[in-house]
């Protein structure tokens, strides 16, 4: 066989779904080459993004990335997705930055390239080129913006005739409208809407009304492709509390199934109405590098049983997913005192609770990357970086086992085709 | 007040759950479709349908029992009713094929749209990778597209013809690019040069050929040349006889290396014309051509002489070709090899029942199409319905196999 031929490198799929694993594979290298595949992406903020491995060919002049051994880069070890979770801003890149997908109907496009050597390797053109498409919508999915009864969001519709189950979606206290999870969820088989409760900087002022989800739960309920009887509830972070309140204390709407993530029972509606905004900055914590921990505010809060929810008063399944390094938010003693609460009247089987090693805080879609420590608006203009906590490897292995359970938990409990009777 | 009681109770089972994967894939790529929460043992139709660019629709199915996990292994055919003659070929594959997959109760074969849909998921499938380059060519006076892989390198070169039909058709080309060829895919028929001035001559080819050893992205050393039908013609003339053309390999693909030695693309198209009078209508008045060729002949001036090739060749024949006598020449052909001692460069891939158009992968196989050949219009009967989609899946693939293998690329195709 003839030598110095090209190396090729491809991904399959090239097309995927966000929560889809891919696997690159390297060949017609020379053998026992060490070389650097590496990752980049250009964000819709327009900053570089990238993550890369370093390996040493096979005497097949091959490297296999779901097989081989990554020696070190920002990640190592047998990592068949480590160039998509370990990325992280590019050296000289501004502080604080985060990777959140805007535009949903387009794709994420991420290029792959393999470069000879391991130090320096960015100094040299790449040997090949792959690039490939992660996708947060499904063909067929349709996107709807909604404002409706005052409500602002995005609905996502799985295609088909129906009906489906429907999800209400709810990010945390950063506040905006994000859509990518509710369009996994609609590439799921589930009509979710992403709601928006607050705009970014509002966490402190925000003007919220119990009355604003109920109607945002009811648009789902209501849409003429939906289940009502399987309408569940997902929320990160301030969206956990809002879903445990919703499931403990209204009257009007009964959500199948919730799942928190960061476990949070505080009570965040009424918490806000009785005092001056969700966070009392007073009593943050900065660290050596001047990040806030906003931990210990949550376990004040704990302290004082008007400012939790009863969650003794819930009747549905409850999935609680929470991170061990959560550095935002007392998540696992909060699941805690979920747990014994539940238990104390006989409500255990209701509730699982999984807590994950060295997670942080932003128990994200899989193969997000991890982010320690974030800028974050708290009020107006007036920005801090706030600590979420997590090891990047830990993080990134909670997030796709979560999100894998968490379909599951929704599958079982809005999907199941047992009536809603049955199960009590 | 309490919302509308809307769910939905069926024999199946209400709130099935449908999912294909991928759901964006190239078009050899397999797909694998899964049902949950259908009731156990019962009766499903799994249907795919999609419009083509011109309008048509083509639907396929299949029949299954439900409690189990399962792949389609259907093929996609005309919905009855529609116009006969159809070929499904995509024209613009910058944008992929939709199709779309449901899954209705019973056991059915048509009236898909009077039935209850139970599920339905939406599918893309595309000819072109993200990052493949379209580049329109008009260089040298030729009409051709250039697909270049993604990446700053170099890449080993195909030259892409296809047959009597004419036209620039691009998506093979688009296909070999996905995985990693710089192809050039050219009209040689209905091209700017014919319109103007009448048939190419061999200096067409051999422009073709020079744009792509030349490109600054494309490896000179490794040009492969692969053609259909009258491409096949084409390929054998060049790899025999061109002193400019030197490629690495040529894929023949249901072609035949009867041709005047020596002649012009024109003088090609002169024998079949002239022999125009073997070709027979069946009862179905469709047009078998096979004929046109045979018998081999044993005279030398009239078969492109492959015991001169200096490169690798690989056949792709269908034993039931009714449009050309592909097998038969390559019986021939390998004889010639044997004779001349250079059969070791010779790989045939004969399929029975196979007909005359062996496309890519799970292509709708079509038994006869409309086809509208240089000055002519008429219905061709193109062969046996077949275990299609395995033959295509194993031609793309063995095509790619053996352009990586003859020192374009080593390369392990897995699955």
């Amino acid at each position: 066989m003839l030598r110095a031929l090209a190396p090729i490198i491809s991904v399959a799929p090239v097309r995927a779904m966000m929560d889809e694993r891919f696997s690159v594979l390297v060949e017609n290298l020379p053998p026992a080459a060490p070389v650097t595949v590496q990752s980049h992406h250009y964000s819709d903020d327009q900053d570089d993004w990238e993550a890369y491995g370093h390996y040493i060919s096979d005497h097949n002049g091959t490297v296999s990335v779901s097989k081989h051994l990554s020696f070190g880069g920002t990640y190592s070890g047998v990592e068949p997705m480590g160039l998509l979770w370990s990325m992280c801003p590019v050296p000289g890149s501004r502080m604080g930055l985060r990777l959140r997908k805007k535009d949903v109907c387009t794709p994420l496009v991420v290029n792959i390239s393999v470069y000879s050597g391991h130090d320096g390797f960015r100094d040299k053109k790449p040997l090949a080129s792959a690039i490939t498409e992660r996708w947060y919508m499904a063909p067929g999915v349709k996107r709807i913006e909604v404002n409706e009864n005052g409500v602002r969001g995005t609905l996502f519709i799985p295609p088909g005739p129906g009906p489906f189950p429907g999800i209400l979606d709810m990010w945390g206290g950063g506040g905006g409208l994000h859509e990518y999870r509710a369009a996994l969820l609609a590439s799921h088989g589930y009509t979710a809407l992403a709601l928006e409760y607050f705009k970014p900087g509002e966490l402190q002022t925000a003007n919220l009304k119990f009355q604003y989800f109920e109607n945002a739960f009811r648009i789902i309920q209501d849409h003429p492709k939906v289940n009502p009887d399987s309408v569940g509830i997902l929320g990160l972070s301030l969206g956990s509390s809002i879903a445990l309140g919703l499931a403990a204390y209204s009257n009007i709407i009964k959500p199948r199934a919730c799942v928190c993530i960061g476990a949070n029972h505080t009570n965040g509606l009424e918490v806000h109405e009785s005092k001056d905004g969700f966070i009392n900055l007073e009593q943050a914590i900065v660290d050596e590098n001047n990040h806030h921990i906003w931990r210990n505010i949550g376990l004040a809060m704990m302290r004082d049983p008007s400012n939790l929810v009863d969650v003794q008063r819930i009747n549905c399944p409850v999935l609680l997913v929470s991170g061990q390094d959560d550095q935002n938010w007392p998540s696992v003693e909060m699941a805690d005192d979920i747990t014994q609460k539940m238990h104390d009247v006989g409500k255990a089987h209701q509730l699982t609770r999984i807590d994950y090693p060295d997670a942080g805080h932003l128990i994200e879609p899989p193969f997000s990357p991890h982010f320690r420590a974030t800028n974050f608006m708290v009020k107006d203009k007036y920005k801090v970086i706030v600590l979420w906590g997590g090891q990047t490897k830990p993080h990134s292995d909670a997030q796709e086992d979560s999100w894998r359970k968490i379909l599951v938990f929704f599958q079982q409990h809005l999907y199941s085709i047992t009536s809603p009777k049955a199960k009590l | 007040p309490p919302p509308p009681a809307r769910t939905r109770s069926t024999d199946v089972g209400s709130l099935l759950k449908l999912s294909v994967q991928p759901s964006r894939g190239l078009v050899d790529e397999k797909w694998k479709i899964v049902l949950q929460n259908a009731t156990p043992s019962c009766s499903v139709t799994l249907h795919a349908h999609c419009t083509c660019e011109d309008g048509h629709n083509w639907e396929a199915f299949g029949h299954y029992t439900s409690d189990a996990t399962g792949t389609v292994d259907g093929f996609l055919r005309p919905v009855p009713g529609s116009k006969p003659g159809l070929r499904m070929r995509k024209t613009n594959i910058q944008v992929p094929t939709v199709v779309t997959i449901s899954v209705y109760q019973g056991h059915h074969n048509m009236g898909f749209t009077d039935r209850v849909l139970l599920a339905s998921v939406v599918v893309e499938r595309w000819y072109m990778a993200p990052g493949v380059r379209r580049i329109p060519i008009t260089e040298g006076g030729l009409t051709a597209t250039l697909f270049l892989p993604p990446g700053s390198g170099q890449f080993p070169g195909i030259l892409d013809l296809w047959g009597g039909g004419g036209k620039l058709v691009e998506y093979r080309a688009a296909l070999f690019a996905s995985h990693g060829f710089a192809s050039l895919a050219l009209d040689y028929l209905t091209c700017k040069v014919t319109t103007d001035t009448g048939l190419v001559d061999d200096e067409y080819f051999e422009t073709a050929y020079r744009v792509l050893q030349q490109h600054p992205q494309v490896m000179g050393s490794r040009i492969a040349m692969l053609g259909l039908s009258l491409g096949t013609s084409i390929t054998l003339k060049m790899a025999t006889y061109s002193d400019v053309i030197k490629l690495r390999c040529a894929v023949c693909i249901s072609g035949s290396h009867v041709q005047p030695v020596g002649g012009s693309l024109k003088d090609i198209l002169e024998l079949f014309e002239k022999n125009h009078k073997k070709a027979y209508v069946n009862e179905e008045k469709q047009v078998i051509m096979r004929n046109l060729l045979l018998p081999i002949p044993s005279e030398p001036s009239l078969k492109a002489d492959v015991g001169r090739l200096q490169c690798s060749l690989l056949l792709v024949v269908g034993e039931d070709d009714q449009n050309w006598p592909s097998y038969e020449s390559a019986l021939d052909m390998k004889e010639m090899m044997e004779k001349a001692g250079n059969v070791h460069l010779l790989t045939v891939l004969s399929y029975p029942n196979a007909g005359h158009l062996i496309e890519p992968p799970y292509s709708p196989h079509t038994r006869y199409s409309n086809f509208v050949s240089v000055g002519r219009r008429e219905k061709i009967t193109v062969g046996v319905l077949c275990i299609w989609v395995c033959l295509h899946y194993s031609m793309i693939h063995v095509s790619s196999l053996f352009f990586h293998g003859h020192s374009l690329h080593i390369r392990c195709l897995s699955n």
